[in-house]
């Protein structure tokens, strides 16, 4: 993997040439955070739950170790095989082994971030297993071997004509298709056969209830119901901060995902899984993945509150105008901006930047993670581990000082050039260059508000130069 | 009560008229103000940067020149906002404190302390859309945001409706954010400037003649945008407006 920061500007830029398809993306998501608003204004606890659900995960990351055990201990008692991978490669390994022990050949797969986090599909298939993914945006993504560009909507970049376009290719339907049902319908008829025949079915779970050693998957297609039903082998690949305590702290979470995320009241599928269904077997696989280390961040453990409901990213107006791709990263977004740092600090450097702190996606979150503010705080960290651009440092450096001094500030806007001599003026005029791309520079004025005041409302004394330091 | 008055560097260098009206309006209402002539800046540009230890020498000559006041005051809700809630590149002695706990934002100051009931003074007979900077919106907490389904309220309304003639229009995005954040203007500048267009165009489109607003700098990159993209939409701080202005 290579550590070079991800360029988020320039994937931006590339974003924004293309109209139909920033237009299209800006409104749709638009559109969600709309429909996410009026579920809110009818609940009038949605605050209340809300604090709720906060409340319950931070409890529940405070004691991650025992709620772990116990749930180990009870999904045991239901018949689910329990496996712990501490990253990636170690979870390949175990599903690997999995499938391998039952000689299974094909895989089918409803969505999860987990397992693209580790990098899940290219292991599989280097050892002979073909994996399918049922989700119809997913599928598209993995047809045009893309990432998923949003954690509930891994498509939502793509037009309906892309799509034709890439069934096309694959399933030979006709390019021209303008109906989205036409394509899902293509989509079904070319994955039912795959999902009939599949030797092994993988999910991931959205919630973890510890005291049943049970798990709870949400999806609207179904097609998670059927990758974990149809083949016998059920395996359900996890992140360790998924876990609540007791299933009447569902409720709270349930009421909050799809109306978060879709602004739906409820996603079509919750289905609970207890355990392997006659004659099968069922594999939970609990993966760290980095999780325990970010637990242990003072400054952002609250991040692994997180409920991956895509709220923060339809809300970001900077998300929805660079698209999810242009963040480089598994997750995209606010909350990937606060989470990929984790995962490789000098990679996803630039990432906190790719902000302006405005802080809605703090004000939609469903778990309350105060995400502008991490974004805030990560870029004090990027800056101390000096994994921000030397000019950019330099010229806040060079700001910082010239701010300390009133007089030289002074001078320095006059533009004398006795104080200005000290700063690189050519780099710090290039940096700032860009303003004017696509904006006017603001328009020259004859006083500054400080020459004014000195000379309309200043006495004598105010005026005088600071005396005794 | 003694107030002291800030004025960004921004407003100072680039918008002195929205300064010399903050000031002009606070004496109307009867106040003593000073300001300070050794101020710079409130090291937000450093803070927001990331460089906080950066922003060290602006915070101290910010508490140098206005520890000594009861308030202060600025035309300015992120600077606001820094000083608030991030102004920790110095020890927090009790000189800091004081200053931090008693800075505010105009708006905040003229609603909340002031409790002004009238700006007789004030005519405006123009169609005006507020923006209020995400500083005021969701950290100063001025109005009442949509995110999170509270009952509506917006201090800036309550102040623009006092003035005669003043006409309202509202935008589809109203706290959609205008795109400016500091230096992300500059390093993101292709989605900066396509928001504050977007921005410009929403407001152009509901109708608004004027957009009004307590921070200076979101005006600064709009007008900015504005201008280039050919959107025909006039800009005017608050305090200009509360102060009177013809325009
Ligand atoms: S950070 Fe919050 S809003 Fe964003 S995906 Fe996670 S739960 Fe949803």
């Amino acid at each position: 993997m290579s550590n070079r920061p991800v360029n988020h500007a320039r994937a931006a830029e590339h974003f924004l040439e293309d109209a139909p398809h920033l237009k299209f993306h800006d409104e749709r998501l638009w559109d969600m955070r709309q429909k996410r608003d009026a579920q809110m204004h009818m609940l009038p606890e949605w605050q209340e739950l809300r604090e709720e659900a906060s409340r319950i995960k931070e409890h529940t990351l405070a004691q991650l170790p025992e709620y772990l055990e116990q749930f180990e201990e009870n999904a045991k008692k239901n018949g689910i095989h329990v496996h712990w991978a501490r990253d990636g490669a170690e979870h390949n390994r175990i599903v690997g082994d999995i499938l391998k022990a039952h000689g299974a050949r094909s895989l089918i797969k409803s969505k999860s971030m987990v397992t693209e986090e580790c990098d899940m599909r290219p292991y599989l298939e280097k050892q002979g297993v073909t994996v399918t993914e049922t989700d119809l945006g997913e599928r598209i993504q993995q047809l045009d071997d893309q990432l998923p560009s949003h954690i509930v909507v891994p498509a939502v970049h793509k037009l309906t004509s892309d799509v034709a376009k890439i069934f096309a290719k694959d399933y030979h339907t006709d390019p021209n298709i303008r109906d989205p049902h036409l394509l899902a319908e293509a989509q079904r008829q070319a994955a039912r056969p795959v999902i009939l025949h599949a030797d092994a079915g993988m999910t991931g779970g959205n919630f973890v209830v510890a005291e049943t050693g049970t798990f709870v998957v949400c999806t609207n297609e179904g097609n998670a119901d059927l990758s974990a039903t149809v083949p016998n082998l059920h395996i359900a690949t996890i992140g360790i901060e998924r876990l609540v305590p007791r299933m009447a702290d569902l409720g709270v979470f349930i009421r909050l995902l799809s109306r978060s995320a879709l602004g739906s009241p409820i996603t079509q599928y919750t289905t609970h899984f207890r355990g392997p269904q006659d004659g099968g077997e069922m594999h939970v696989v609990l993966v760290d993945n980095g999780r325990s280390h970010r637990l242990g961040m003072d400054d952002f453990w609250t991040s692994l509150k997180c409920i991956r409901c895509g709220a923060c990213m339809n809300t970001c107006p900077v998300y929805r105008r660079s698209g999810g791709l242009s963040y480089g990263a598994v997750y995209s977004g606010p909350i990937g901006a606060i989470i990929d740092p984790t995962f490789n600090e000098r990679k996803y450097s630039t990432l906190p930047f790719a902000s302006t702190l405005n802080g809605s996606c703090t004000n939609v979150c469903p778990v309350k993670i105060d995400i502008h503010e991490q974004l805030y705080k990560w870029r004090r960290v990027l800056v101390q581990h000096r994994e921000i651009p030397f000019v950019k440092r330099e010229i806040m450096y060079m700001a910082g000082k010239l701010m300390g001094q009133p007089k030289m500030y002074r001078a320095a806007l006059r533009a004398t050039e006795t104080s200005l001599e000290s700063l690189p003026r050519f780099a710090l005029y290039n940096w700032l260059n860009p303003w004017g791309k696509h904006r006017e520079l603001p328009h020259p004025i004859k006083q500054t508000f400080h020459d004014w005041y000195k000379k309309n409302r200043a006495t004598p004394a105010a005026t005088a130069p600071e005396s005794g330091k | 009560m003694k107030i002291g008055l800030f004025i960004p560097c921004y407003i100072d260098a680039f918008y002195p008229e929205a300064g010399i009206a903050t000031l002009e309006l606070l004496e109307k209402l009867g106040q003593d103000v000073e300001y300070p002539l050794d101020q710079t800046c409130c090291g937000q540009p450093m803070g927001n940067s990331g460089c906080n230890s950066d922003a060290a020498a602006a915070e101290a000559l910010f508490v140098r020149n206005f520890a000594r006041f009861d308030k202060i005051v600025m035309p300015s809700g992120s600077c606001t906002h820094h000083v608030r809630d991030n102004f920790d590149a110095i020890p927090q002695t009790d000189e800091v404190r004081h200053v931090r706990e008693n800075t505010f934002e105009l708006v905040e100051f003229l609603h909340d302390i002031l409790k002004v009931e009238a700006f007789p003074w004030a005519e405006f007979n123009h169609t005006v859309g507020l923006h209020n900077s995400c500083g005021t919106l969701r950290a100063l907490r001025t109005a009442s945001m949509s995110e999170l389904g509270e009952k509506p309220f917006s201090k800036p309304m309550d102040l623009l409706k006092k003035v005669k003639g003043i006409r309202f229009v509202t935008p589809k995005r109203p706290d959609e954010c205008c795109g400016f954040g500091g230096t992300f203007s500059v390093t993101e500048e292709a989605i900066s400037a396509r928001m504050g267009v977007d921005k410009v165009r929403d407001h152009h489109d509901a109708g608004a003649e004027y957009i009004v607003s307590a921070d200076s700098s979101c005006m600064m990159h709009q007008q900015g945008c504005a201008e280039r993209a050919g959107v025909p939409i006039r800009f005017i701080h608050i305090a200009q407006i509360l102060n009177g202005a013809a325009q």
